[in-house]
């Protein structure tokens, strides 16, 4: 077994981690010539590979994920979803992408026809931007920056300023409401998804993401088990940010029609439907990096390709999400933003404050790591669960209701108001 | 420094997903808070009223199907009823039971997608919608192997009903009663204690209990207040003084009482069913009466419970074939008197909470 | 059962409550001149022994000598209905007072009997047309609307509405939108 993986260590042909292949072809351009000319090819091809490879891998995503998010929503709604194009209605997202590209795409005659071109356009950058850092493999980062963590913030919170491109150019007073409830919340949820990042980042002491999942992968653990409010608040954060059910008051579709983007028409709101699908995956590739452990699966990864162990996990985890969507009515602004000031920013700083309580006693006393993890997992996870469970009893809305059944009258003349 | 700002009006309506058809609602914003409301009907006028001026008594029966087309049934019970008060026709008792039972059928259905589509306003990604489609379903076959329709079903007729049932019938209707009960518990376990469902409709579109009645709201709008009105009660037509059952009623009056109220009023229907189905006696479902029939002279108002409120039929007769005022009582248009109350100071997405929770067709409001 | 009041005990509290106001009983409803109307659903409304609390249903009747509008107002608590008419002998510009100080409910069934009976109703809050649109030609419900039988070849609107005003109900590159789009 060792003489085989050994055989098949970091060889070109060996596929369990894509980056081998085109780490060789890069050392090979890099050997042209006297071995320092060339090194602006390697550079340039291996650009254009990742490039090649995330746009790729993300074109073939979307089409995926409309099918399995149709399809799965569509069991939770108990009916059968599309199943007439294709067997089980697999080639529907080919079906939808093609009935997009005919569609007329309208522009408002009173709208900013510059900016409202360009926001479908400028909205898809940040989601390929953040698939760039995240480690698919080992070696398979397109681009392995040292504040990926940073930068995964600093990129998403671009988004806002497309969605009010998009809701101010259309010049439609559902899309200028969307955009700016959007906005409000997004701003909103920017904090304690920054906090629990800062959590993240203080345990492991690493700011790039193959570290963070180098670091689980040393410790043999998941993050989840020692960051659980981290997990949490990263997990509601992120996903407020998507538009997705029980957050999608941008695009609240019972109220607005369609937020920001209800003036888009064909492959304009198709690429808007995309973003929306991109980013929902780059949350869960970012939740399943930074909280389980990303393309490490307890050893198994030497003999299954990192990229389908991580691919797995971010499918996995993306089914949290369809589940969120399907199962939960959507929140009105107010609470939406009460509920990130006053639940999920006070767990983000006592979960900051831990740890970094926790980081000190670990590093200065030099315990080992083998005694000093369980009991941090085991306070941690008693932490967060006495934290939710004591603010859903004290400040939740369903214990407050009266009156919880309506009362039963048989003698209605009896109880008429006088 | 002052900010110069100016309110913001908006159509909300007549396309938009959340207003039930055509209905359009003008609202003033000052951000996203509702300063002024104004409703704006007639869509889908089709003159109603005037076109059964010129028709026989009988040919006015489809006409009500597409008033309320949610609740054919209901509708076709009320007109049938004010024309046999009008000519003073007794229906057999065979025909009364089967009338009680295809209303409760249809309040059944109703109200499955009553509370579907408001708990899809207040936001849900249309999930609770589909299952009570499920059983919304079920019904509309029933429907559909008595009648031959599903929505406008035609089944009433002056003197009982068109058809009697079919051998199948009571069997499946006996399924289903056996297997509801169980579904309503499981809609009960998903919907009731939801949080989010309670933050966004509690406290939402409240309407104090003296407004309720000087509004002259009716159905669950007025039962949600706690005020227990009901026709089936209070002037029992039919035969539903002989069914035991209850009238559920909230206590504060919003949206999510309303909602309380629709749930409650699935099982009551339930009951009766339960109590209807066995004692359906045997004898003529219908009597005799002429297609053209020529009440007397004379005007008559009869009302039915409609799963929406109070269905009223005015019909004045002048001797002739066909009425010679025909007015339709519709609970949806009467329940929307207190929209504007509702509304505003609310929110945007608490006033289609709102109007969501009143539970209209556009084709009663606007008829 | 809900009782339905016979007109003669509507009149008998009346008189006894509004000596002037004239009610008259005709079989089970009650004649209302429209002067007294309003005093007489006041009294009828806060009257201990009547309460009619909730306006059932209002509407009017074309009798093409004259109009007659019905209110059925009912009382939850003592649950008996009555039924109350008012005549109205004028047919160019009917007139009556509006009971929407009485019973809030009848603010919309009175527009609807506006908009399609043409009878305005004084005092009323809003009275604007609701099912048709301000300028329709014609009130629909009165009986001489449509006259097919009187040998009318195209009975209701003459043209299309606001046509005179220089823009019909199409739009278009000529459409100008008018000064005041919404009454």
């Amino acid at each position: 077994m060792t003489a085989l993986s050994g055989f098949l260590l970091s060889q070109w042909y060996d596929l369990r981690d894509l980056g081998n292949p085109v780490r060789a072809l890069i050392d090979w351009i890099n050997g042209w010539g006297d071995g320092t000319t060339f090194h602006w090819v390697g550079y340039i091809v291996a650009g254009l590979i990742g490039a090649a490879a995330i746009g790729l891998f993300l074109g073939i995503a979307m089409l995926s994920l409309i099918w399995i998010e149709r399809k799965a929503v569509s069991r939770i709604q108990i009916r059968y979803g599309p199943n007439r194009t294709g067997p089980f209605g697999l080639l529907q997202p080919v079906a939808d992408a093609l009935k997009l590209m005919q569609k007329e795409a309208l522009t408002p005659l009173a709208g900013d026809k510059i900016v409202f071109w360009l926001a479908p356009v400028v909205i898809f950058i940040p989601t390929l931007l953040v698939f760039g850092v995240l480690p698919f493999g080992p070696k398979m980062t397109a681009a392995n920056i040292s504040v990926a963590v940073l930068y995964i913030v600093a990129i998403g919170s671009a988004t806002p300023l497309v969605i009010f491109m998009a809701g101010w150019s259309s010049n439609n007073k559902y899309s200028l409401l969307g955009a700016m409830r959007g906005i409000a919340m997004a701003i909103s949820y920017e904090i304690p998804m920054v906090l629990s990042l800062l959590g993240v980042v203080l345990f492991t002491g690493h700011m790039d993401l193959n570290g963070i999942v180098q670091w689980q992968q040393k410790y043999h653990v998941w993050l989840i088990v020692l960051q659980p409010l981290a997990a949490l608040t990263y997990f509601i954060s992120a996903s407020a940010e998507l538009n997705r059910t029980p957050t999608d008051i941008a695009e609240a579709e019972s109220e607005i029609v369609a937020g920001y983007h209800t003036e888009y028409s064909g492959m304009k709101f198709g690429l808007f439907y995309a973003v929306e699908l991109g980013n929902a995956l780059a949350v869960s590739g970012i939740w399943a990096t930074l909280f389980f452990g990303g393309w490490w699966l307890f050893g198994l990864d030497r003999w299954i390709p990192a990229w389908l162990i991580f691919l797995g996990k971010m499918y996995i985890l993306y089914g949290a999400l369809i589940i969120t969507r399907g199962t939960l009515p959507r929140l009105r602004i107010d609470q939406l933003l009460d509920f990130a000031w006053k639940f999920l920013l006070p767990l983000a700083l006592v979960n900051v404050l831990v740890v970094a309580l926790e980081v000190t006693i670990w590093q200065e006393n030099g315990i080992s790591a083998g005694i000093v993890l369980p009991v941090f997992a085991v306070v941690n996870i008693l932490l967060s669960v006495v934290l939710v469970v004591g603010y859903v009893q004290s400040f939740g809305f369903a214990r407050r209701q009266r009156p919880r059944r309506a009362r039963l009258i048989t003698d209605t003349l009896a109880a008429m108001p006088q | 420094m002052t900010i110069q700002t100016e309110p913001f009006i908006v159509n909300i309506g007549p396309q938009h997903p959340s207003t039930h058809g055509v209905f359009r609602m003008r609202v003033v914003l000052d951000g996203e808070k509702i300063i002024d409301a104004d409703m704006v009907v007639g869509y889908l006028h089709r003159s109603l009223e005037k076109l059964a001026e010129e028709r026989t008594y009988t040919q006015n029966i489809p006409f009500t199907d597409r008033m309320d087309y949610l609740s054919a049934m209901s509708n076709n019970l009320g007109y049938c009823m004010a024309v046999e008060k009008l000519a003073g026709i007794r229906v057999p008792e065979r025909g009364q039971y089967l009338r009680v039972i295809m209303a409760e059928l249809q309040r059944i259905a109703n109200h499955s997608m009553a509370i579907g589509t408001f708990i899809n306003d207040c936001g849900a990604w249309q999930t609770p919608l589909m299952w009570m489609f499920a059983e919304r379903e079920k019904i509309l076959d029933l429907f559909e192997m008595t009648c031959g329709a599903r929505l406008t079903c035609n089944y009433m007729r002056i003197g009982g009903v068109a058809f009697d049932i079919p051998d199948e019938f009571l069997p499946a209707v006996n399924g289903l009663l056996d297997d509801l009960p169980r579904k309503i518990d499981e809609y009960e376990k998903m919907l009731m204690e939801n949080e989010i469902l309670i933050a966004r409709a509690r406290g939402v579109g409240t309407i104090p209990r003296d407004l309720a009645i000087s509004a002259s709201l009716t159905g669950p709008m007025i039962r949600g207040c706690g005020i227990p009105f009901d026709i089936r009660k209070a002037d029992p037509y039919a035969v539903y003084d002989r069914f035991d059952f209850a009238i559920p009623v909230g206590e504060n009056g919003d949206s999510y009482d309303r909602f309380l109220v629709r749930m409650a009023e699935l099982r009551e229907s339930v009951k009766i069913l339960k109590q209807a189905v066995p004692a359906l006696p045997g004898g003529p479902y219908k009597v005799d009466v002429p297609l053209s029939i020529r009440p007397p002279i004379g005007d008559a108002y009869a009302r039915v419970e409609s799963p929406k409120g109070e269905l009223g039929y005015y019909i004045v007769s002048d001797g002739g074939t066909a009425p010679y005022r025909f007015h339709v009582r519709a609970p949806s248009y009467i329940n929307l008197s207190v929209l504007r109350e509702m509304v505003i100071g609310a929110s945007v997405a608490d006033s289609i909470v709102s109007l969501g929770s009143i539970d209209i067709v556009i084709g009663e409001v606007d008829r | 059962m809900t009782l339905e009041l016979t007109g003669e005990r509507v009149v008998a509290r009346i008189n006894e409550l509004l000596p002037d106001a004239h009610a008259e009983a005709v079989g089970k409803s009650v004649y209302v001149p429209a002067e007294s109307l309003l005093a007489v659903c006041e009294a009828l409304r806060d009257d201990a022994d009547l309460r009619m609390q909730h306006l059932t249903s209002m509407t009017a009747v074309d009798y093409v000598t004259h109009f007659e509008t019905v209110y059925h107002v009912q009382s939850l608590a003592k649950n008996h209905l009555a039924v109350l008419k008012c005549r109205i002998d004028e047919r160019d510009d009917p007139e009556i007072p509006s009971v929407v100080s009485v019973w809030y409910g009848a603010q919309l069934q009175e527009r609807e009997v506006y908009d399609l009976f043409g009878i305005r109703f004084a005092g009323h809050p809003d009275l604007r047309r609701i099912f048709l649109w301000e300028g329709f030609a014609g009130y629909p419900l009165r009986k001489d609307f449509l006259q097919i039988a009187a040998g009318a070849q195209h009975p209701g609107l003459p043209h299309f509405p606001k046509q005179e005003q220089g823009f019909g109900v199409l739009t278009g590159p000529n459409w100008t939108a008018p000064p005041s789009h919404e009454s």
